[in-house]
């Protein structure tokens, strides 16, 4: 496709430690178009936060072993040109870490370390110019303009009192107004695509419906694509357009969010969405007998294969991405049939 | 009619708030009167957001924190601010279940050494009885006898969650408060892990406290739930009742922020504004009335008790006679 944002085609790569290699993504593909909301789901070990430092280009250097594939972003080839990739981090792609509340300095005022963001990141910032770098002047017209697009950007976020805000320290604000503070301070270099690794996770559930709200209203107004990695299919369903599932660092199906949730196709995520506890009562949650393969020995082929029922001898080869629908793509050899009455019910 | 097993009343804990030279100059009232009965067998779950006095509730019970006021009656005797050596007979049948099992197990102990501990400090059994008795829990938790040699990190966050609780089943207790028993575990692990302690509940005989914010685990779980706003129970019930009908406010919007997957999105119809105001400044009147839809002028002056029929209960002024508001539908482009 022509006008994809973000396009990764059979990334494949790993970690050498003492142990050996092991392999944590391995051949993922993946396709985002501009201002698309998409959900990577899948369990802890699945590779999505790893998936996510690829695109970013903050993996362990020392350690990391790339085995091929390529990550595309607007045309640029992100694993090929380290400086063009230093270049787009942060400034067309930012980041919402996990943790709100081990990101932010606990020495330093919220505005301090926004104005540092913005030195650095601001959309207003020039390239280049005489000066080296670190020696380059923030200009005075620059900073107040930054600082009103920083007091518009927290009042978007509904953060009361910004500019109180600012002059207090991360302690003095709750989890649920630092997660805001992240998603401004990722907003603010006005990016193409904002990498939201489990933002809800540490918020309450009232808190995650006003967070979850927020980036997605944000995000459309804006017309920002958002990689949402998350293992709660709950959040996903609430805010993603699309959805790639991930098992053991293979992406397994993708799909459209209610053709997702109609007819999941590959057989981890019928049991995955099975062991969901039902909302409305009872479910029958099943779990998934088994572990998650060990990545320094992972099977061939098919990584789901020792955990599932319909793994046959051609699972020792890995499926090709397979068609189910408009948007559908699935990677099994025994896919799942669509459910015969869900037609109805759509 | 049964005897309660444990049962607290207006249970008051609050931690002071001290300025310059130590003088107090407030207080946080993380619990602020709560009473309620646990039956025994029955799994009485407690919900609210964080900083709600959950956790704070499990421990005063206890007895990690002292209360401030207020009394707990557990199998028929009075247990709030007993002396540590008559908290020691009853601590092997009153247990609990932490958090977080990767860090309440020693990282330089085998799980062997950290399961046996618990027998060696309360009974007098012999060495070869106490492996026997260590190697039949492991195996009723569902463990393979080799992970007796295995340190706490060489096993995943379903097999730690596994091992706390088979370390707490060594004492026989009668009654365990599982403190948040499946946060951070993937659903696909935590589904076999609540199996494993409905298994656990009917082979033991036990009575769980079920502390969680995860509102479709407790459904799925509880006989009854309490759920609790700023160190007060707002309404409590049997599940189905308050699941079907809630009649506080708060509980109605706790419940509307579950996503529903193929309902109607919450994100586009969530009423609910702002946080929890600050524990050490609590408004006069009603402690939700800062976030309350449906707030009135005795809703700010008067703060509502916890009153109802039957086995249900609610703490608001217009419990029963408010809905939640019709959803707002934000234009969504």
């Amino acid at each position: 496709m022509t006008d994809a944002l973000l396009t990764i085609s059979d990334l494949s790569l790993g970690f050498r430690g003492e142990a050996g290699f092991a392999h944590i993504l391995d051949g993922v593909n993946l396709t985002m178009r501009p201002g698309e909301i998409m959900g990577l789901v899948g369990e802890s070990g699945c590779g999505k936060t790893t998936l996510a430092r690829a695109i970013l280009g903050v993996l362990p250097r020392a350690a990391l072993e790339l085995r091929g594939g390529a990550i595309g972003f607007r045309g640029t080839d992100m694993l090929a040109d380290g400086a063009a990739q230093a270049a787009i981090r942060g400034r067309r792609i930012t980041f919402i870490p996990q943790d709100p509340f081990s990101s932010l300095n606990p020495v330093f005022t919220i505005g301090e370390q926004i104005d540092d963001l913005m030195k650095w990141k601001s959309p207003r910032r020039g390239e280049g110019g005489r000066w080296p770098a670190l020696l380059a002047p923030y200009g005075r017209s620059r900073r107040a303009a930054d600082r009103a697009a920083v007091i518009e950007t927290l009042e978007a976020v509904q953060l009361p009192q910004p500019e109180r805000l600012l002059r207090k320290y991360p302690h003095e604000v709750s989890g649920g107004q630092r997660q805001r503070l992240m998603i401004a301070m990722a907003l603010l270099p006005e990016p193409d695509l904002i990498i939201a690794d489990e933002p809800t996770t540490a918020l309450d559930v009232t808190i995650q419906a006003q967070i979850l709200g927020l980036l997605r209203r944000l995000a459309s107004e804006r017309g920002v694509a958002v990689m949402l990695t998350t293992h709660d299919l709950g959040s996903a369903w609430e805010i993603c357009d699309a959805i790639t599932v991930m098992y053991a660092g293979q992406d397994v199906e993708a799909a459209p969010v209610t053709e997702f949730f109609r007819a999941p196709a590959h057989p981890y995520t019928n049991k995955l969405l099975a062991s969901l506890p039902d909302a409305e009562g009872g479910g029958a949650m099943t779990g998934i007998p088994g572990e998650v393969p060990d990545f320094l020995a992972p099977p061939p082929g098919c990584r789901f294969a020792p955990r599932c029922e319909r793994a046959s001898a051609a699972c020792a080869t890995r499926p090709a991405q397979t068609p189910r629908g408009p948007g559908h793509l699935v990677r099994c050899v025994h896919p799942v049939a669509a459910p015969v009455h869900a037609e109805a019910e759509a | 009619m049964t005897e309660p097993i444990l049962s607290v009343r207006d249970l008051h804990c609050h931690f002071p708030v001290r300025g310059a030279f130590g003088r107090q100059v407030g207080a946080i009232r993380a619990l602020d009167g709560i009473s309620f009965e646990l039956m025994p067998g029955e799994i009485l779950g407690l919900v609210g957001e964080s900083g709600c006095g959950k956790s704070t509730l499990g421990k005063t019970i206890m007895g990690i924190q002292s209360p401030t006021g207020g009394g707990i009656t557990f199998e028929g005797a009075e247990i709030a601010g007993a002396s540590p050596r008559a908290a020691k007979d009853r601590r092997a049948r009153l247990q609990y279940a932490y958090q977080d099992p990767g860090a309440s197990l020693d990282p330089r102990w085998r799980i062997g050494r950290s399961l046996e501990e618990p027998l060696i400090i309360h009974t007098g059994l012999g060495a070869a009885e106490r492996g026997r008795k260590v190697r039949d829990i492991l195996a009723a938790v569902g463990l393979p006898e080799s992970h007796l040699e295995r340190y706490p990190h060489e096993i995943s966050g379903g097999q730690q969650r596994r091992v706390g609780l088979a370390r707490i089943l060594m004492l026989n207790p009668k009654v365990v408060i599982l403190d948040e028993p499946t946060s951070g575990l993937d659903v696909s692990v935590q589904a076999t892990v609540l199996s494993l302690f409905r298994d656990l509940r009917e082979e033991f005989d036990l009575t769980y406290m079920f502390i969680s914010h995860d509102l479709s685990v407790v459904r799925m779980m509880c006989h009854r739930v309490a759920v609790m706003y700023l160190g007060r129970i707002v309404e409590i019930g049997p599940t189905q009742e308050i699941f079907a009908a809630p009649k506080h406010p708060y509980t109605q919007s706790l419940l509307a922020a579950i996503p529903r997957i193929g309902g109607p999105r919450v994100v586009d119809t969530f009423w609910l504004k702002g946080e929890p105001p600050d524990a050490s400044r609590l408004p006069k009147g009603c402690r939700f009335q800062g976030r309350c839809p449906h707030a009135t002028a005795i809703c700010l002056s008067d703060d509502p008790a916890l009153r109802g029929a039957g086995g249900s209960a609610a703490a608001c002024h217009f419990a029963g006679e408010v809905s939640p508001p019709a959803p707002i539908r934000r234009a969504l482009p």
